[in-house]
């Protein structure tokens, strides 16, 4: 009883203060719902995103017009499970009356929000979730990728470069697919060949046998995608147990098989492996070395920053230009509005644009050979791919109304 | 023709290695199971443990791979003791639910610790450097860790099976499974048996949890997500049996690879299906005597 008549008092106290402290400072209080996976075995790359975002927020909070502050709110998802992700969001539109949702590592998560943001005409910032759909529902605008988006140049580069048979092999889910059909698209219109392709379950601890029938049937690439973190150094691994590399079979990849985060932990069995990528601790660009030096001063020089990190960096900066612009007074039609015409050049990925017409992203794909740099490994990028879009929704343009 | 031999040494080799490893993990299973007449669902745990503290060893302490694993078998096995004297003994002859319940809660103190202090990514295994890469036969090339695995198993299995035929401790283990009340009646000390061959099952389950963690990677989710295999070994090859278990673990390893190496969309459908067959076909398991 004592308990509750404290945390009563407690409360009522909160309320007063909240109450009294409102009018007092006048101050306009943009919120920020974020929704992505902290807690559970999924939860790194989400944790990497809010690191990413809530470093910006941090950085540039004295940018905003005077009088305005940015709250952000966090909230769990645990994972890919839409209906917490769709609880998450109606609670935040509806009790907290945020005025921007983001996140969401997990597609499944990112169509569960996209359809609250829809309802509440609230934007949402889709700050990695990478299937190509979700932003064909309003409200939506895209800052991370699709794997069409990514895979496509990987296969057109390979198809260039000498190799005219491969075999892919991804994980049997949404993402996985996408990465097939985008290689297979880039690398067949580039004259080359797709002989098989392989599909394992995305919940599989040993890829040893599915390798193995690679290795046996010999072609001259291999196209794998897997999703980025433990799964990637298990899968390179088994690539190199089996000497695949040894057997003339060249691997080609995206960058969730060689994250940065994940190179230490993979011995030097990914050097000279290729892959496509949006971003790089390695980059050299200023913008990302600015980026690099706030990141390793708020975090140390332990944490590394990955492609979700950026991508909330990216979205913080997006919300901020919102805000910015409209001196903090808007709805979602006119957030939108401003947020579907962003354009920047100084993200540490370098330079990228929203499409009006799909509120996708439109960036640079880069072409990335993990090579030896002061002892340790990193992704060199060597070729750019300008401005890609989501190949995707060129190939399935929205049904008329 | 070359093809289809190539694709066969490939599914026999992979599934051989395979099948050690649940091998070693679900003997110590099968006789407690038969012995004790135990449902001890919580025998992953014990696997478990043992891949960590190897791994645990290697990778923060520097021990060499060897004694890691020797280290882990001994501080599991002496920990199951400490268990079963405390725990699994106030519940020989009880009821087989409450059985469930003590383990089942086990398990879930285990995975609820392992994320403590593990955190829940897969741990990092690296065998020692001559153990890494490819081994060149000749014919062909064959993972050289795999090949160390398929070995060890192999030795391992002979020891096993020599000792329980040819010791005094093995006649005793059988004597109790097929009569425990005459074997008490004869004057072996089955109370010092049953500590004996759960820390003898527990220690193997930690060596294959150990030696395994590249099949099946140590993490949290270690002992209710693979327990369902472990079952499945000894169900199908028949409780209290030493051998039953190490073909049952020939035939799912073997075909669980055939099946991933020839359709890899089915997942581990095949598995089930042949294990329901199976069973239909002998409910007592490959060796067990008739129902």
């Amino acid at each position: 009883m004592e308990i509750r008549s404290k945390f009563f008092g407690a409360f009522i106290g909160a309320a007063l203060a909240a109450a009294l402290a409102a009018p007092v400072s006048a101050q306009t209080v943009i919120k920020i719902g974020v929704i992505t996976t902290y807690s559970g075995p999924l939860a790194p790359p989400g944790l990497s995103m809010d690191r990413g975002l809530s470093l910006y927020a941090k950085l540039h909070e004295k940018d905003l017009p005077p009088g305005v502050t940015v709250e952000i709110l966090r909230r769990d998802d645990t994972g890919p499970n839409p209906d917490v992700a769709k609880r998450l969001a109606q609670e935040l539109v509806t009790r907290d009356q945020v005025n921007f949702l983001a996140g969401t590592v997990y597609s499944p998560d990112g169509f569960a929000v996209a359809s609250i943001a829809a309802e509440a005409k609230v934007p949402f910032v889709d700050m990695n979730a990478a299937a190509s759909p979700i932003t064909r529902t309003p409200y939506v605008v895209r800052d991370s990728f699709t794997l069409w988006q990514v895979a496509y140049p990987m296969g057109l580069w390979a198809a260039k470069h000498g190799m005219k048979q491969a075999m892919i092999a991804v994980s049997d889910y949404a993402p996985g697919n996408d990465a097939a059909g985008g290689f297979a698209k880039g690398f067949t219109e580039g004259g080359g060949q797709v002989l098989d392709t392989i599909k394992f379950p995305l919940q599989n601890p040993d890829f040893v046998p599915f390798l193995q029938r690679v290795k046996d049937a010999k072609p001259q690439a291999l196209f794998i995608f897997v999703p980025g973190g433990p799964q990637s150094t298990q899968m390179m691994k088994a690539y190199n147990d089996l000497g695949l590399k040894k057997a003339g079979i060249t691997l080609v990849t995206t960058q969730d098989l060689a994250m940065d985060s994940e190179l230490p932990n993979m011995g030097d069995a990914p050097l000279g492996v290729v892959n496509s990528g949006t971003y790089t601790t390695a980059a050299t660009r200023p913008a990302n070395l600015a980026f690099l030096a706030a990141w390793t001063k708020e975090y140390g020089d332990k944490d590394i920053a990955d492609f979700p990190a950026i991508q909330g960096w990216d979205g913080m900066a997006m919300i901020f230009d919102v805000i910015k612009q409209t001196g903090g007074k808007f709805n979602g039609d006119q957030a939108m509005a401003i947020l579907g015409h962003y354009k920047t050049t100084d993200s540490p990925r370098g330079s990228f644009m929203i499409d009006p017409d799909t509120h996708d992203i439109v960036q640079n794909v880069y072409i990335r050979r993990v090579e030896k740099r002061n002892g340790k490994l990193a992704n060199i990028e060597f070729q750019t791919y300008p401005n890609v879009k989501d190949i995707w929704k060129e190939m399935n343009p929205p049904k008329p109304q | 023709m070359s093809e289809i031999l190539a694709a066969s040494v490939s599914i026999l080799f992979h599934g051989l290695a395979f099948a050690m490893v649940l091998y070693l993990i679900s003997v110590g299973l099968s006789v407690t199971m038969g012995l004790m007449g135990f449902v001890n669902l919580a025998h992953g745990v014990f696997a478990m443990f043992g891949g960590y503290a190897a791994t645990t060893l290697m990778n923060a302490y520097g021990v060499p791979f060897p004694l890691a694993l020797a280290l882990a078998v001994v501080l599991v096995a002496a920990a199951s003791v400490v268990c079963e004297r405390v725990l699994y003994r106030r519940l020989y002859g009880a009821a087989e639910l409450d059985q469930v319940l003590l383990t089942i809660g086990l398990v879930f103190m285990a995975v609820a610790s392992a994320k403590y202090f593990w955190g829940p990514l897969a741990q990092l295994f690296q065998p020692p450097e001559i153990l890494r890469g490819q081994l060149d036969l000749g014919f062909r090339e064959f993972p050289a860790y795999r090949s160390f695995l398929i070995l060890c198993g192999a030795v391992l299995v002979t020891a096993l099976w020599l000792g329980l035929d040819r010791t005094r401790f093995g006649a005793k283990i059988r004597a109790a499974v097929d009569n425990l009340r005459m074997a008490q009646a004869v004057g072996i000390n089955t109370s010092q048996l049953f500590t004996l061959s759960f820390a003898l099952g527990s220690g193997l389950a930690a060596l294959g949890g150990g030696l395994g963690a590249e099949i099946l990677p140590i993490y949290p989710g270690y002992p209710t997500d693979y327990l369902v295999d472990f079952l499945i070994v000894v169900s199908v090859g028949g409780l209290g049996s030493i051998r039953g278990p190490f073909f049952a673990a020939l035939l799912l390893g073997v075909s669980d690879t055939a099946f991933k190496y020839l359709l890899p969309e089915l997942g581990s459908f095949f598995i089930y299906a042949l294990t329901l067959a199976l069973l239909m076909w002998r409910p007592r398991g490959l060796v067990g005597g008739p129902l």
